[in-house]
C-alpha cells in the first residue's frame, strides 16, 4: 500500500547519515528502528522543553511516555507527529528521515485526548476522511470502514454523528479513524484522560488487543503510572524535558535508576542518609543514627534507599532484632487504611518523613499512634542518589 | 384591630395545615408536579414589555403602512400596479439588492480573516481587536459618513495623494457605487465579524492538526473541516448585513449618486417630495415581502448545513 523506500533512496539516506560522522552501528540502529530520536531538542526561546533526547522504539513495540505535566512527553509526541518541529536532532520513522516532512505527509495515525472527531461528519464519514485524502475508491473504502468499525466493536454506529456518542464510543471511533489506513505508527496523546475509571480500564484492554491485532508501533502518552504499567512493553519516564529511564514496567518498578523514577512509579518509602562504609557490594548508610544496609555502591555525597511498601513488614516493639539479611527501623504508625485486597499503613520515620507499608493481612497492621518496628530484607532496598525530588510522587 | 390580628393568625394556621395535609395526601412525584405546573406560564410574563413595545411601535405602524398602500388615495391596488409597471422602481429595487449583496460579500471577505485572527491571538490582543470592531458602533453613523465624505471627495486627501504620488486625476470615490459600498461595509462590518468570530471560537483547535495527521494538506483541511464548521457564523453574519444593508438611507444619500438612488431614498422622495403616501408605503411593503422571501429561500438552502443538531441529513 505504501511506497517503500527504493534502494537508491536508502543509499542516499545512509550517505546523509555518514556525513554526520555517525558510525555504521548507529546508522543500522536508526534504519532498523520503528522510531528513532537522536539528540532531539526543542527550545522555545532559551527554555529547552525537550532536552537532548535519545530513544529507539522497536517496530511493533508498545512504548509509553510517562511523566508529570510539563515534562516534555507531549512535545516529543508532537514532534514525531509533525505538529512541532525539533530545534535540533535527527528523527527517523522506519529508517526514513522525517524531521523536515510536514505532518500530512508522515502517514502516522494519531488519537487525541479530546477525540478530535469532525462534528459535521458522521462516524463513517470521519473514518472515510483519511481514505479520501489517499484517493481510495469508494467501494474499497466501504470495506475498510466496516473492518475498522468492527475492530473497535462499533459496527452499528456508522450513521451516527459524534455528538450522539458517549466519550468512550467517540474515542473508539477516533481509534478506528487513526488505524483505518493501516499506519505503521500510532500515536496516542492521553487518549483515556477524559474517561471514568471503569471505562478507562476496559478501553486499556481494548487498546492492548488492537495493538496485538494490527502489530503497528504504538506510542502512548500518559501521566497515569498505573495505565503505563499495565499497557506498555516499555516505558520512557520523562522529567524536565529529559528521559530519566527507559525499561520494562517491572524493571522500572523494581530497579529504578533515579529517585524520581522510583517515586513516580508506584508507592515507596525513601530513607535519606550519609554513607558509613561500603564493601563487598554492600553499602551501609546512617539513617537517623541507625546503620542500614543496602546492596550496591554509589559515589555520591547524598544517598537514599528506596523500598517498596509490599516488601516492608511491621513488628511490635522489642520483637524485631535485626537479622543477618534484614534491616529494622523504629517508626510511629500515622494511619491505617483497609483497601479491600490489602492494608496500607502510613508511618512516621525517625527523621520525620513519611513512609508507606502494605500488609496482606490485618495482623500486619498497627493502631495509629502506636510505635512499631519496620523490617525489610536487605536486597529489597534500592540504593539511589538523593536528588531531593520531593513531591514528584504527588503528580 | 384585635379581631384582624386574630384572623391573620387564624389564616396563617390554616395555610400551614392545608400545606401539611396536601403534603401527606399526595406523596412522591405528584407533589412536585403540582408545585411546578402553575409556574410554567409565569416566565412568559417577562415578554409583556417587549410585546407592548413591538405592538405599539412596530406592528401598529406596519398595519398602518399596509393599509395606506391599498387605500391612498382610494381603496384598491393602484399603488402596486404603479410599482410593478414603472421600470424605475424595478431598477432601484434591483440596485438596492445588488448593492446590499456587494456589501455583504465585501464584509465577508474582510471579516472572515479578521475573525480568524481573533481566535488565534492572546486574550489581550483579542480584546483590542474586539474594541477596534466595536468602537465605530459607538460613533454616530452621521459623523462617520461625513468623515468619509471629507476623505473621499474629489478635492479630499485621498484624491490629493493619488494625484500627487501617482499622477492619476481625481477618481470618482464618492457619488458612486464604490463610495456607497465602502461606507456601508465599514458600518456593517461588526455585524459580520461578531457572529463569525463566535462560530470560529467554538471550533475545536485540535481538528486542524487532526486533519493534517490524517493526510490533509492545509488548504484541503480548511475547505473540508474549518469552513464547513464556520458556516453557521457566515450565514448569521451575511443575513444580518444583507438585511440591514437594504434599509440604509443616510450613506447612499451622502456618498451615492443622486442619479443612482436606492430604495429608501425612493420612498423618501415619494412621501416627502410628492406626498404620495400610497406609492411610498407600497414600496415599503414590497421590500418587506421580498426580504421575507429571500430569507425563506436562504433558510431552506441552509437547512442541510444545520450543524451540531445531530442527524442533519
Amino acid at each position: 500500500m505504501r511506497p517503500e523506500n527504493t534502494t537508491s533512496a536508502v543509499d542516499q539516506n545512509e550517505q546523509e547519515l555518514r556525513q554526520l560522522h555517525l558510525n555504521t552501528e548507529v546508522i543500522s540502529v536508526i534504519n532498523d528502528a520503528g522510531i528513532s530520536l537522536r539528540d532531539v531538542t526543542k527550545r522555545y526561546g532559551n527554555k529547552a522543553v525537550v532536552d537532548n533526547i535519545n530513544l529507539v522504539i522497536e517496530p511493533g513495540e508498545f512504548m509509553t511516555f510517562l511523566g508529570p505535566s510539563g515534562s516534555g512527553k507531549t512535545t516529543t509526541l508532537n514532534m514525531i507527529a509533525g505538529f512541532v518541529s525539533a530545534t535540533e536532532g535527527l528523527l527517523h520513522i522506519y529508517g526514513k528521515p522525517v524531521a523536515k516532512l510536514p505532518a500530512h505527509k508522515r502517514d502516522i495515525g494519531m488519537v487525541f485526548q479530546n477525540y478530535a472527531l469532525f462534528p459535521h461528519k458522521t462516524v463513517a464519514e470521519n473514518i472515510a476522511y483519511p481514505l479520501d485524502r489517499r484517493k481510495i475508491a469508494k467501494a474499497e473504502q466501504k470495506i475498510m470502514i466496516a473492518g475498522a468499525l468492527e475492530m473497535v466493536r462499533m459496527g452499528e454506529f456508522g450513521d451516527r454523528f459524534p455528538t450522539e456518542l458517549s466519550g468512550g464510543q467517540q474515542q473508539r471511533v477516533a481509534l478506528a479513524r487513526a488505524l483505518v489506513y493501516k499506519p505503521r505508527v500510532l500515536l496516542m496523546d492521553e487518549p483515556l484522560g477524559a474517561l471514568d475509571k471503569k471505562l478507562r480500564e476496559w478501553l486499556q484492554k481494548e487498546i492492548k488487543r488492537i495493538h496485538r491485532e494490527v502489530g503497528s508501533t504504538f506510542v502512548y502518552v500518559t501521566h497515569d503510572q498505573e495505565e503505563a504499567l499495565s499497557l506498555s512493553d516499555r516505558i520512557a519516564v520523562f522529567n524536565n524535558g529529559r528521559i530519566e529511564q527507559v525499561g520494562s514496567p517491572a524493571d522500572l518498578y523494581e530497579k529504578p535508576e533515579t529517585l524520581f523514577v522510583g517515586r513516580f512509579l508506584g508507592e515507596s518509602t525513601v530513607l535519606s542518609g550519609a554513607m558509613v562504609s561500603s564493601a563487598n557490594g554492600e553499602t551501609v548508610l546512617d539513617i537517623s543514627g541507625h546503620a542500614i544496609r543496602v546492596p550496591g555502591r554509589l559515589d555520591s555525597d547524598s544517598l537514599a534507599i528506596l523500598i517498596r511498601p509490599e516488601n516492608i513488614t511491621l513488628c511490635d516493639e522489642g520483637t524485631a532484632p535485626a537479622t543477618l539479611d534484614s534491616n529494622t527501623l523504629p517508626v510511629t504508625v500515622l494511619d491505617a487504611n483497609y483497601l479491600g485486597s490489602s492494608w496500607r499503613c502510613e508511618v512516621e520515620l525517625p527523621d520525620g518523613s513519611t513512609g508507606t507499608v502494605r500488609a496482606a493481612q490485618a495482623s500486619g497492621v498497627r493502631e495509629p499512634g502506636s510505635r512499631a518496628w519496620m523490617r525489610w530484607n536487605v536486597e529489597c532496598g534500592v540504593l539511589l542518589e538523593d536528588t531531593g525530588d520531593e513531591g514528584a510522587s504527588l503528580t | 384591630m384585635g379581631q384582624l390580628g386574630y384572623r391573620k393568625l387564624d389564616g396563617m394556621a390554616d395555610t400551614t395545615t392545608t400545606h401539611a395535609r396536601s403534603k401527606r395526601s399526595a406523596p412522591g412525584g405528584d407533589t412536585a408536579k403540582q408545585v411546578r405546573e402553575p409556574k410554567s406560564w409565569r416566565p412568559f410574563l417577562l415578554l409583556i414589555p417587549a410585546f407592548v413595545v413591538v405592538s405599539f411601535f412596530f406592528l401598529a405602524p406596519l398595519i398602518d403602512v399596509f393599509y395606506r398602500s391599498i387605500s391612498d388615495p382610494t381603496l384598491g391596488v393602484q399603488n402596486y400596479v404603479w410599482l410593478f409597471t414603472t421600470p424605475t422602481n424595478m431598477v432601484v429595487a434591483f440596485r438596492t439588492f445588488a448593492t446590499s449583496l456587494l456589501v455583504t460579500i465585501v464584509c465577508l471577505l474582510i471579516a472572515y480573516p479578521y475573525a480568524y485572527l481573533m481566535t488565534v491571538v492572546s486574550d489581550r490582543t483579542r480584546n483590542m481587536l474586539q474594541l477596534f470592531i466595536m468602537l465605530p458602533l459607538w460613533t454616530s453613523i452621521l459623523v462617520r459618513t461625513l468623515a468619509w465624505l471629507v476623505l473621499l471627495q474629489d478635492t479630499g486627501p485621498i484624491n490629493g495623494i493619488l494625484e500627487a504620488v501617482f499622477g492619476i486625476g481625481p477618481l470618482p470615490l464618492i457619488r458612486s457605487t464604490f463610495g456607497v459600498a465602502l461606507g456601508m461595509s465599514q458600518v456593517l462590518l461588526p455585524f459580520m465579524v461578531l457572529p463569525i468570530y463566535s462560530a470560529l471560537a467554538k471550533i475545536d483547535k485540535r481538528l486542524l492538526p487532526a486533519a493534517a495527521n490524517l493526510g490533509a494538506r492545509p488548504v484541503t483541511a480548511f475547505f473540508t473541516v474549518y469552513l464547513p464548521l464556520s458556516r453557521p457564523g457566515i450565514f448569521a453574519g451575511s443575513v444580518t448585513v444583507f438585511i440591514l444593508g437594504l434599509g440604509f438611507y443616510i450613506i447612499p444619500a451622502l456618498l451615492g449618486s443622486s442619479k443612482e438612488i436606492m430604495m429608501s431614498a425612493l420612498m423618501y422622495q415619494q412621501i416627502s417630495g410628492f406626498l404620495l403616501w400610497g406609492h411610498g408605503t407600497a414600496l415599503g411593503i414590497f421590500m418587506l415581502a421580498t426580504t421575507i422571501v429571500v430569507l425563506a429561500l436562504l433558510g431552506r438552502a441552509s437547512k442541510g448545513t444545520n450543524l451540531f443538531a445531530g442527524r442533519g441529513k
